[in-house]
């Protein structure tokens, strides 16, 4: 009986199929988080403008302290609002 | 010691064009006074602002940028506190990452103008 039910593969179904993760500004060799650039930041928060982790972005701690920064400065000179509903549609 | 600094300031909208002007153009004296060189300055214009502030929607943006001694970041700043028509403003050390960043951003900005 046991057989049966046990499904057999020649070769191992890769389950975990999600990409690598990397640093965009590792990779791309950004060195400085523009906090006057509303759009470029936009790409890091929610759509309540909260700042997205790193687990979704795969931003190195390094930088993602510096987006948190900028994002935070852009915020204060209202280029991000600090509450928002539908930020992005 | 100098130190490069940036300085985003918001106007209120309430003023026209040229008191807007005006505006910038005395905190610039002032910093002229204080021994600082100017490397750029930038008018993004009437801006919408993300959120109201003190009732307003829209301001006036100004960005400069200044190489000075750090003395007189606080009598900048007691300056805009002072002073009625700045809603907002920021001012931002700049490390040398900075520095490279904004040189670039001109220079592709200078570019972009020609093209055009």
């Amino acid at each position: 009986m046991a057989d049966k039910t046990e499904i057999r593969y020649l070769t191992p179904i890769s389950i975990d199929t999600q990409k690598e993760k990397y640093c965009r500004f590792r990779k791309k060799r950004i060195k400085f988080i523009d906090y006057k650039d509303p759009n470029f930041l936009l790409k890091l928060v929610n759509e309540q403008g909260k700042i997205l982790p790193r687990r979704v972005t795969g931003t190195s701690l390094k930088y993602q302290r510096r987006v948190a920064q900028a994002i935070k400065r852009a915020r204060h000179l209202a280029l991000l609002p600090y509450v928002a509903d539908l930020l992005k549609n | 010691m100098t130190n490069r600094y940036e300085t985003v300031f918001i106007l209120t909208p309430v003023l026209s064009e040229e008191q807007a002007k005006e505006a910038v153009a005395k905190f610039k004296s002032l910093l002229k006074d204080g021994g600082a060189k100017m490397h750029h300055e930038e008018d993004w214009g009437l801006r919408k602002l993300a959120y109201p502030i003190q009732k307003k929607s829209t301001g006036f943006y100004h960005l400069v940028e200044f190489e000075a001694e750090g003395s007189i970041i606080a009598e900048m700043e007691l300056a805009f506190r002072r002073d009625e028509r700045v809603i907002r403003f920021l001012t931002v050390k700049m490390d040398k990452h900075a520095i490279e960043y904004a040189e670039k951003r001109r220079n592709n900005k200078s570019k972009q103008k020609a093209n055009a």
